[in-house]
């Protein structure tokens, strides 16, 4: 169903909104907010950092990319998708995880969920940029 | 925070949110599909939990 700001929404071209796409992973629901998508936006960029935020401080970890262990390498993947954050949290050496602490399974589990909610976010802005929503 | 519980409920509130935010337009939609997510996650991880207690590995 058509939201009320959907006919005011722009299409774009698909590079245009791959860009926007980008933006959006990069700082999640700014690409909401900038298709005027407001109360979706300000959603996604309340929630997304506060789930990334707990995983960290339940002692989750940014895991490395490791490609022989392909597991290590998803996940690691997973947890770039929060966008700018990941980087913040790596440059403040954030994330290194405490296996032993009895929280970090479920604080790996809110930072990959986290950036997989994001991804989901990125994809959902280009189908609205590019008029398919 | 070690309650697992409280852990269940965070992580189903939030994620659910951003599913129904994301899949509804309306806000009043986006609390209905919210509601159904959140029972849904809460209630499988209760029941899944109830179904496996006996494994081994679980408490003795």
């Amino acid at each position: 169903m058509a939201g009320p700001t959907a006919s005011v929404t722009p299409s774009l071209t698909p590079l245009t909104a791959a860009l926007l796409a980008v933006c959006a992973w990069f700082v999640p629901g700014v690409g909401h907010l900038w298709l005027r998508r407001t109360q979706k936006g300000i959603v996604f960029l309340a929630v997304l950092p506060v789930m990334f935020a707990i995983g960290l401080a339940l002692q989750g970890r940014l895991f490395p990319f490791h490609i022989p262990e392909p597991l290590v390498a998803l996940a690691a993947l997973a947890d770039l998708g929060i966008g700018a954050l990941y980087f913040v949290a790596w440059g403040l050496g954030l994330g290194a995880g405490n296996v032993v602490a009895p929280s970090y399974e479920y604080g790996n589990t809110f930072l990959i969920v986290a950036g997989l909610l994001n991804v989901l976010v990125a994809l959902d802005t280009y189908d609205i940029a590019v008029g398919r929503k | 925070m070690h309650s697992h519980l409280l852990l269940l409920v965070v992580f189903s509130a939030l994620t659910s949110l951003v599913f129904a935010v994301l899949q509804r337009d309306t806000p009043r939609e986006q609390g209905r599909l919210w509601l159904l997510l959140f029972a849904g996650f809460l209630g499988a991880a209760l029941v899944l939990g109830w179904v496996m207690y006996p494994f081994p590995g679980g408490p003795a």
